[in-house]
C-alpha cells in the first residue's frame, strides 16, 4: 500500500497525483537470493545492466566517462531473480541465499 | 455592455455548433449518433473551410471520442465532443474517469431515448444513467439557451475551484433539429474573451515543486495521471471532488450573470428559471422544452380560469440546486415533479426523488408533492394534455380528488 | 523511408541514457516488460520531450502505486482499451497548442505501452482507428502472451495449447485450442504504419526499431515479446534465456515492415537463421522450459501435439520468409 504516513484529502494534489517517486520504495526486501558479482571476472560488458529489471545495476565511471570501471548491483531494488547470473558471458555472478 | 449580435435561423445542434467555433477549442473528438449528428456535421464544415483551426479527430466509436478528449486534456489543451443515448451509455466507463481525472471536457448531450426497442427521440433516460459519474449537468431549453450555455460551460469547467468535466444538455429532435431565431454573437472574439482565448491550465505543487497540471514534458516533476489507489487513498480523492462539485451552484450564477452583460440573457439565478411562481399554489417542476410548452399552457388557464399555475424549470441538475428547491417551493399547497426519464423500480422518476429529498429537509415543507413520468421514448406532452394534467392538479389541490405519488403521463395503459 | 543510419546503440552508450523508468516498481522479480520499457526509453532521442500513454495492466499498475510512481517522464493510464485513442487526442492537442504557439517546442514524441491483453482483444478497434487515421505515435505491445494482471487468463495471443486460468490443461482438452491472432501482421496490413517484431533479448536490434519507428511520421508497431515468470511458469531468472529461444526457435522471428515501400524485412538474429537454416531451435526446446506447456511432457508426452505446434512455427516462418522475398 502506500508504506507512508496517511494523507487527509486536503492535503494532495487532486486527480490521484502521485507525490512521491518509486525510489522510496525499497524492493531489495523482496528477495531470497542476492547476487554477487566475482570483480575479478568481471568484464564490464554491461549485459547484467541491458537486462535486469530493476534498474538495479550500477555503472560506475572513468572521469571522462569514456569507460565502466566497476559494476555493482544496487541492493535496495534488487529482487534476486537471477536473470543477470544467468545471463553473464563470464559466469562472474552468482546467486546466494539471502541472510539476514 | 452587451455586444453586438446578429439574427441566425439555426437548430439546437447548428447552434452548439456555432458556439465551438466562436469558443473554437483545440480538439474535437467526433462520432455521429442521431440526434447530434448535425453538430458535428457543421462543426466539420467549418473545419474544412478554414474557420477554425480546431484538430478535428473523427473517431471510430464514442468511447473512443471521449478517450481522446480526455487525453487531449490532460495534454493541456480545451476539448469537446456530443453525443446521445447509446453514445453516452458506451462512453460511461471513461465519464467517471475524466471526472476524477479533473478534466474540464465539454460535452453535448442531445437527450435521446435508451434501446431496447432502439429509439432516437427525446427521453433522458441517457442523461440520467451518468449522473453520479462527478459530471456538471445543465439542461437547455430551446436552441437560444443551447448556444449560450455550451459557451458558458468552457468557464465553468475550467474555473480554478471546479476543474470538472460538463454536460450540456438539449432535448433531442425537440430542440436538436427544430430552428428558431437565435442571437448569434456578430464577432467571436467576444466569445473568445470571456472564456479566454485559451484554456488556462491551472499550477499545482507536487514534490515541493510547482507545476503545470498536464503531461508537459516541461514540467520540473513530470505528472503521473490516472494511478492505481488501494483502498486507504480512493476516497480521499472522491471527497476531493465532491468538494469541487460544492463550489458549482456559486459559479454557475457567477457565470450567468457575467454572461448576461455581454449577452443581455439571462436564465433565472443561473440553477433554475421560475415563472409565475410566487402567488402560485400548484407548482410543477420541469426541465427541458417541455418548460416552454407548460408556461404556454399555464398562461391561457390563467386567462381562462384564473388559476395560477407556477412553472419551475431545472436548469443546473448536477449538483443539484437542493436549496434554491427549498427556498421556492417552501409553503407551497401543491408541487408536481415532471420527469422525462425510466424510474425502473425507484418510487419515481430522478427529478423527483432529487426533489422530493430536498423539500423534506425544507421548512414549511409543500402539502402535497407528486410525480409525472412523461414523453419516453419522444411521447408528445402536447398542450391539451398539459391543460387536463393542470385540471387534475386543481382538483387534487382543492381536496376534490385524492393525491397519488406517480402516475405516467401519455402512456397508453 | 529514413532509417537511423547514424545512431550507433552501444551498452556504454545506453548506459549513459537516462534510465526514465525508476526502480521501487513492484512488477514480478524476473518480469520482461520493465526491460522492454527500459530499453524502449533509451531509444527516444530526445528524453525530455516525450508523453507515455499506458493501458491497464501489469505495467500500468505495479509502475503506479498511489502515491509513488515509476515514471520520470509524462504519463497518463486512462482505461484498458482505449490507450491509442487516448494518444490520438494527446497528439491533437500538441498539435492544436503548436500551431497556436503555446507549446513553443518540437511535438513530443508520444509512446502507448500495450499489453496484449489492452491490444490484441478489447483494445483492438481504438489501436486500429489510431493507425488508420494516422496519427503520430509509437505503440509497444509488451505480450505476455495472457491477461496476465487479473490472473493469467486465455487471451487471443495465447498460444495454442497453453494452458492459461481461462484454458486450463484438463483431462479432455489440453489448454488452449486455437493459433496465436498474427497482430503484427493485421497491423501491417493497415499498409500505413512501421511495424517491426523484436525481443528484448536482442537489444540491439530492439533498440535500432524503436528508434526507426519514432522517427518515422506516423503510426508504428512494435510486438515485443515480454516473458512472464508467473504466468508462463518457470524460474524467475530464466526469463531472458526464454525469450533468446522465442526468436531462436523462429516463434517469434524477428522482422520489420516499411508501409512506404510494402517491404518486409527479416532482421538479426532471424536472418541469421534463415541464412542458416540448421540454426533453427526446435520448439519443443522451448516449450519444456515453461509450466504452461508441462502437460505437453507430463505424465504422458504428447508427441502429436508438439508435432502440431512445430508443424505450425515452420508453416508461418516459411510464410513470413516468402513475405520477405527469401523463399
Amino acid at each position: 500500500m502506500s508504506g507512508a504516513e496517511l494523507k487527509s484529502w486536503r492535503e494532495v494534489p487532486i486527480a490521484g497525483v502521485p507525490w512521491l517517486s518509486s525510489m522510496e520504495y525499497k524492493t531489495g526486501d523482496w528477495r531470497s537470493k542476492r547476487p554477487i558479482i566475482d570483480q575479478e571476472k568481471c568484464t564490464r560488458c554491461l549485459t547484467c545492466y541491458i537486462y535486469c529489471p530493476e534498474m538495479a545495476i550500477n555503472v560506475e565511471w572513468n572521469e571522462d566517462k569514456t569507460k565502466v570501471v566497476r559494476v555493482t548491483i544496487n541492493y535496495d531494488y534488487c529482487k534476486g531473480c537471477g536473470i543477470c547470473a544467468n545471463e553473464c558471458p563470464v559466469k562472474a555472478i552468482s546467486m546466494e541465499l539471502e541472510r539476514r | 455592455m452587451v455586444a453586438e449580435q446578429i439574427n441566425m435561423l439555426l437548430n439546437g445542434d447548428f447552434a452548439v455548433a456555432w458556439a465551438w467555433k466562436h469558443v473554437e477549442p483545440d480538439v474535437v473528438a467526433a462520432f455521429p449518433i442521431t440526434p447530434q449528428t448535425l453538430i458535428v456535421e457543421k462543426f466539420s464544415e467549418f473545419v474544412a473551410n478554414g474557420e477554425v483551426r480546431t484538430e478535428f479527430i473523427t473517431v471510430e466509436s464514442e468511447h473512443s471520442a471521449i478517450s481522446a478528449v480526455v487525453g487531449a486534456v490532460a495534454a493541456g489543451a480545451r476539448a469537446a465532443t456530443a453525443t446521445a443515448a447509446n453514445g453516452l451509455q458506451l462512453m460511461h466507463e471513461i465519464l467517471s474517469i475524466a471526472s476524477s481525472m479533473r478534466a474540464p471536457v465539454m460535452m453535448a448531450i442531445v437527450n435521446r431515448a435508451v434501446s431496447g426497442p432502439i429509439n432516437i427521440h427525446c427521453d433522458y433516460t441517457d442523461v440520467m444513467g451518468q449522473r453520479d459519474m462527478g459530471w456538471i449537468i445543465m439542461f437547455t431549453e430551446d436552441a437560444q439557451e443551447a448556444y449560450d450555455t455550451s459557451i458558458q460551460a468552457f468557464k465553468i469547467a475550467e474555473h480554478p475551484d471546479v476543474l470538472l468535466p460538463i454536460m450540456v444538455c438539449l432535448d433531442g429532435f425537440l430542440v436538436s433539429h427544430t430552428a428558431m431565431n437565435v442571437r448569434v454573437f456578430k464577432d467571436g472574439g467576444v466569445v473568445k474573451e470571456f472564456v479566454g482565448e485559451n484554456r488556462v491550465v491551472p499550477k499545482i505543487k507536487v514534490m515541493g515543486k510547482e507545476v503545470e497540471f498536464s503531461l508537459s514534458p516541461k514540467n520540473p516533476v513530470p505528472l503521473t495521471f490516472g494511478p492505481f489507489a488501494y483502498y486507504d487513498y480512493y476516497f480521499e480523492f472522491k471527497r476531493q471532488q465532491i468538494e469541487s462539485m460544492g463550489k458549482v451552484p456559486n459559479i454557475v450564477e457567477r457565470v450567468n450573470n457575467e454572461y448576461a452583460e455581454i449577452s443581455g440573457r439571462k436564465y433565472g439565478n443561473g440553477r433554475v428559471v421560475p415563472w409565475n411562481v410566487e402567488d402560485a399554489d400548484i407548482v410543477c417542476v420541469v426541465m427541458g422544452s417541455s418548460a416552454g410548452t407548460m408556461r404556454y399552457v399555464a398562461e391561457r388557464y390563467y386567462n381562462e380560469k384564473g388559476v395560477k399555475i407556477g412553472i419551475l424549470r431545472v436548469r443546473l441538475f448536477r449538483p443539484f440546486p437542493w436549496e434554491d428547491i427549498q427556498n421556492i417551493l417552501h409553503g407551497k399547497q401543491l408541487v408536481a415533479v415532471f420527469d422525462r426519464a425510466q424510474d425502473q423500480g425507484a418510487m419515481g422518476g430522478p427529478l423527483f426523488m432529487e426533489t422530493l429529498a430536498a423539500l423534506y429537509f425544507a421548512k414549511d415543507k409543500p402539502n402535497i408533492v407528486l410525480n409525472y413520468v412523461y414523453g419516453l421514448g419522444g411521447r408528445d406532452l402536447p398542450p391539451d394534455l398539459i391543460k387536463k394534467t393542470f385540471d387534475e392538479l386543481v382538483r387534487i389541490r382543492d381536496g376534490k380528488e385524492k393525491p397519488f405519488i406517480k402516475k405516467y403521463l401519455g402512456v397508453r395503459e | 523511408m529514413n532509417m537511423s543510419e547514424t545512431w550507433r546503440p552501444t551498452p556504454i552508450s545506453l548506459a549513459k541514457a537516462p534510465d526514465l523508468l525508476m526502480p521501487g516498481h513492484r512488477l514480478c522479480a524476473g518480469c520482461a516488460a520493465p526491460v522492454i520499457v527500459k530499453l524502449a526509453l533509451k531509444a527516444v532521442p530526445d528524453p525530455k520531450n516525450v508523453v507515455v500513454v499506458n493501458a491497464t495492466g501489469c505495467l500500468e499498475v505495479a509502475t503506479t502505486i498511489y502515491p509513488y510512481t515509476s515514471w520520470a517522464v509524462p504519463w497518463i493510464h486512462n482505461a484498458f482499451e482505449n490507450a491509442a485513442a487516448t494518444a490520438s487526442g494527446i497528439e491533437a492537442a500538441f498539435r492544436a497548442l503548436k500551431n497556436k504557439g503555446i507549446w513553443k517546442d518540437k511535438l513530443p514524441t508520444i509512446i502507448v505501452f500495450g499489453g496484449d491483453g489492452g491490444t490484441y482483444d478489447i483494445g483492438i478497434q481504438s489501436l486500429s482507428g489510431a493507425v488508420e487515421r494516422g496519427h503520430n505515435f509509437v505503440y509497444i505491445l509488451y505480450d505476455n502472451e495472457a491477461y496476465m494482471n487479473t490472473g493469467i487468463q486465455r487471451c487471443s495471443s495465447t498460444p495454442k495449447y497453453a494452458s492459461t486460468t481461462t484454458s486450463p490443461a484438463g483431462k479432455v482438452i489440453p489448454g488452449k485450442l486455437e493459433w496465436k491472432k498474427p497482430i503484427g501482421f493485421i497491423i501491417a496490413a493497415h499498409h500505413n504504419a512501421y511495424v517491426a517484431t523484436v525481443n528484448p533479448y536482442y537489444w540491439r536490434d530492439f533498440v535500432l526499431k524503436v528508434r526507426r519507428a519514432i522517427e518515422y511520421e506516423g503510426p508504428a508497431f512494435i510486438h515485443a515479446i515480454s516473458v512472464c515468470p508467473r504466468g508462463w511458469r518457470h524460474e524467475s531468472g530464466m526469463t531472458m534465456r526464454i525469450s533468446k529461444l522465442a526468436t531462436d526457435t523462429c516463434l517469434h522471428p524477428l522482422w520489420e515492415f516499411d508501409p512506404e515501400t510494402r517491404e518486409y524485412k527479416i532482421t538479426d538474429r532471424s536472418l541469421y537463421i534463415a541464412k542458416n537454416p540448421d540454426k533453427k531451435v526446435p520448439i519443443e526446446e522451448y516449450l519444456k522450459l515453461q509450466g504452461r506447456f508441462r502437460h505437453l511432457f507430463k505424465p504422458t508426452r504428447r508427441d502429436d501435439l508438439i508435432n502440431e505446434i512445430q508443424q505450425r512455427v515452420d508453416k508461418e516462418w516459411n510464410y513470413l520468409l516468402r513475405m520477405a522475398g527469401m523463399k
